[in-house]
């Protein structure tokens, strides 16, 4: 075992050597290697893993700010890549709304928008700025909300804006169908204002009854505002344009007179059965009624251009009548129709019949100038037939020749002849021209009656479309006065209905009234009771519990008088057995104790009527009661001679016991090297009864405080060593007995005194 | 003492062996010289006489307590 031991040793050892002269020199290899190129390869990884870091990071910030999504999406990812993008690009782009390019251009042109909120928040704004043109207000007033509006709203708006611009006089924010509170051009009342400031929200919250109330009366007389001044700016309208229009009228009437005059003048002055000296008259009569035509018919189409200019007036007014919608206006509206349409349809048959005078008047005009032109041309011919004479022929009948004569003669002859001849191409042509003049003339009046057909039609639809509006009207009315009856006998039978019901409903609730008066009555008079009840049962009980606890305490107090006597008994007997155990200690180092009989009978007197403690007070041996013990550490001290002489006279016994022996014994103690102690064990074994096992079996024991044991193990000797031992066994034993008896009495003392002290 | 009397029986075999080892020393020297021409014969005898009567002495008393003793009934 040795040698495996030395030889492993040896292993180590060499291994360990050899593992660090071998371990070294690479170790060194190592670092020299890694010491010579460090500094390049090092330099070259760091460089790189540099460039590529930095690399990346540029390459996500790039496509960041191309990418908005690949933004957003690294965000959300990496947790600190906002703040990073925020410092390099800036603050992330606003979420793409899905508006499209012309609902952008329209805003700024919206006077309001869809939703009912800006509508009412603008309606004060609105109010504020009326005396603004409407447009520039609207275009101010623009927050312009980005709600997204799909195409159709925003074109149906500009198609609003545009009929509103057309709408100049005040038309502050039209609203769309659903509009109960027209916008009356009225300044609204400041408590409308306040209101409507304050609701500058999305109005979809219900607001309060009397709010509503409020609301609605405020509707009905900005109706009823609305109302007065649509009519009184329709009889304006209606009266100026009837003035007017009776003014074109006149005037047409003027200018059909003085053209149908300047015809008949004109008529007139082509017959020639006048006698001359008025021709002259009549010429001038002539230019006369032509000027007097001119200024009639300027002066006729400058008022009919007056009237139709108020037709339209009027008929843009009855439009807006008819878009506020106000319903009281109706009929007025209607009747405003009316006498348009009737002016309109005087006006135009006054034009008519102008324009026919006035084609009358050119066709005559046409005549006359042609008369003229033949007389003109006719009088040329003559006078250069006959130069020398004058113009004025007829005066000169008496002075002409014969030649003259014949020559005017042959030429009245001849002018017969091409006279004539013209005549005959004239008719042919005549034929032609009255054919193409008949075709004409039947495509003109074709065209002419598709006019007045047309017009006719017209005014027949707007006839029969004013009639229909009419009945409309006196039909609403109609119904509107049955509805109020049937609604007033209806207000009436649910009146008597209600009375009814009231009255059963009294009788019900009186009823239920006095029944739960008299169950809160019985309720209260019970509970009175059961109070006054549980107040008497409380108070017997606690004078029940009282007295129980009274009679308690004084038995507690009985038994804890028993229980202290008890208890002072055992504090007694305890003290004695103190006293006891302190005389034990009295033991000096050779010296037995104090004899105990002292202490002992001391308690035999104190308890004397505990029985147990007499029996053991009795059973502690007399030699201790006279002489004392030994204390344990003596004891033990003695052991160790004890021990020596046992060794020594190991051998000797009753047969073996001459003085040979005796050196034998001696001489084996001086040579037996063993253990002094040795842990005994559990089970003795036959061969462990030899006297020196035994003595290191004892002497562990009696080193390790246990006196019993060893007081065993010194019984179990043989022979001399027995007898050597005799007597520090019987001391042993003495002690031991004493001792014993002792700790009983102390553990009882103990024991009473714990039972006692602590009241169950 | 139980232990003791060992020590008392080896101090008592000693004083006694000294005792005699002496008187028979003395008894021989006395001898050889009286009668025996100073031969150291008797002195060498005479002491072999005490030490044997002392370890027979001192065997005796160690034994003394094993020996059996008897007693004649009558």
């Amino acid at each position: 075992m040795l040698r495996v031991c030395w030889k492993g040793a040896r292993a180590a050892a060499r291994q360990c050597v050899c593992a660090k002269v071998t371990g070294q020199p690479l170790q060194h290899c190592r670092r020299y290697t890694t010491a010579g190129e460090s500094g390049s390869t090092a330099g070259k990884i760091v460089a790189a893993s540099l460039l590529t870091v930095g690399g990346g990071v540029s390459g996500t910030i790039l496509y960041a700010k191309w990418d908005p999504k690949f933004r957003a999406n690294v965000e959300k990812s990496i947790p600190y890549s906002d703040q990073l993008f925020e410092m390099a690009l800036g603050p992330p782009p606003p979420p793409l709304v899905p508006l499209q390019k012309k609902p952008a251009k329209l805003e700024p042109l919206q006077i309001s928008s869809l939703s009912e909120a800006s509508k009412e928040s603008k309606q004060p704004k609105a109010k504020a700025k009326k005396s603004d043109p409407a447009p520039l207000a609207a275009v101010e007033e623009a927050p312009a909300p980005p709600a997204p509006k799909t195409f159709e709203e925003a074109s149906a708006e500009a198609a609003h804006i545009i009929s509103a611009l057309s709408e100049v006089p005040s038309v502050p924010a039209p609203g769309t169908s659903d509009e109960t509170a027209p916008e009356p051009p009225v300044p609204a009342s400041p408590a409308e204002e306040c209101k409507e400031c304050s609701h500058p929200e999305p109005v979809l919250k219900e607001r309060s009854a009397d709010e509503v109330t409020a609301r609605l009366a405020q509707q009905d007389k900005a109706e009823h505002d609305a109302l007065m001044a649509l009519t009184a700016g329709l009889e304006e309208t209606l009266g100026s344009t009837a003035k007017v229009t009776l003014q074109s009228i006149g005037a047409q009437e003027v200018a059909l007179t003085a053209i149908a005059a300047h015809t008949n003048k004109i008529k007139e002055a082509m017959d020639s059965q006048t006698p001359p000296d008025k021709k002259s008259s009549q010429w001038r009569e002539l230019n006369e009624a032509m000027s007097e035509r001119t200024r009639a018919v300027d002066e006729a189409g400058e008022a009919l251009l007056k009237a139709k200019e108020e037709l339209e007036k009027l008929r843009s007014v009855i439009n807006y009548a008819k878009g506020s919608k106000i319903h009281a206006a109706r009929p007025q509206i209607l009747a405003a129709e009316e006498n348009l349409h009737n002016m309109i349809v005087d006006l135009d048959a006054v034009v008519t019949k102008v324009q026919n005078a006035q084609t009358e008047a050119t066709i005559v005009s046409q005549y006359s100038e042609l008369v003229n032109e033949a007389k003109v041309q006719f009088q040329k011919e003559l006078a250069s037939i006959t130069p020398e004479i004058q113009a004025n022929w007829k005066g000169l009948t008496g002075k002409l020749s014969a030649d003259d004569l014949n020559a005017l003669i042959a030429h009245a002859h001849r002018r017969i002849d091409q006279l004539n001849r013209e005549l005959a191409e004239q008719r042919v042509r005549e034929q032609i021209h009255i054919e193409t003049a008949l075709e004409q003339q039947k495509l003109e009046n074709k065209k002419a009656v598709e006019r007045a057909v047309i017009s006719a039609l017209e005014h027949s639809h707007e006839d029969m479309r004013l009639e229909q509006e009419k009945k409309m009207e006196e039909v609403r009315e109609v119904m509107e006065a049955e509805m109020r009856t049937q609604l007033r006998r209806q207000a009436a039978a649910h009146t008597d209905h209600l009375r009814d019901v009231l009255k059963v409903q009294e009788q019900e609730l009186r009823e239920e009234a006095l029944e739960i008066l008299n169950s809160k009555v019985m309720e209260q008079e019970t509970r009175y009771r059961r109070l006054t009840q549980e107040q008497l049962d409380t108070f017997t009980l606690d004078m029940n519990s009282a007295y129980a606890r009274l009679k308690g305490i004084e038995e507690a107090i009985d038994s804890h008088v028993i229980a202290e006597q008890e208890a002072r008994k055992a504090h007694h007997l305890w003290l004695s057995v103190e006293a006891l155990n302190y005389t034990l200690r009295s033991a000096g180092a050779d010296s037995p104790t104090e004899p105990l009989d002292g202490a002992v009978c001391a308690i035999k007197e104190r308890c004397a009527e505990n029985e147990f403690a007499q029996a053991l007070a009795g059973a502690i041996p007399d030699e201790s009661l006279s002489r004392g013990i030994y204390s344990e550490a003596s004891l033990r001290a003695r052991f160790y001679d004890i021990r020596r002489l046992a060794r020594r006279v190991a051998l000797i016994d009753e047969t073996r016991n001459s003085l040979y022996q005796y050196f034998l014994s001696y001489l084996q103690a001086v040579l037996l090297f063993e253990r002094e102690q040795e842990a005994p064990p559990t089970k003795l074994r036959p061969e462990d009864l030899h006297t020196f096992k035994l003595l290191a079996y004892a002497t562990y024991s009696i080193e390790r405080g246990d006196l019993e044991l060893a007081a065993k193990f010194v019984n179990q000797l043989r022979g001399e060593s027995r007898r050597v031992a005799q007597d520090w066994l019987k001391e042993a034993r003495l002690t031991l007995e004493t001792k014993q008896v002792i700790s009983l009495l102390s553990a009882y003392a103990n024991a009473t005194g714990l039972g006692t002290t602590q009241a169950p | 003492m139980s232990e003791k009397e060992l020590g008392q029986k080896w101090d008592r075999c000693l004083a006694d062996c000294a005792v005699k080892i002496g008187t028979g020393l003395g008894v021989g020297i006395v001898f050889s010289v009286v009668f025996f021409k100073r031969r150291t014969l008797p002195i060498t005898f005479c002491t072999g006489l005490g030490l044997g009567m002392a370890y027979s002495n001192c065997q005796n008393d160690f034994k003394s307590h094993y020996v059996l003793h008897s007693t004649i009934a009558k």
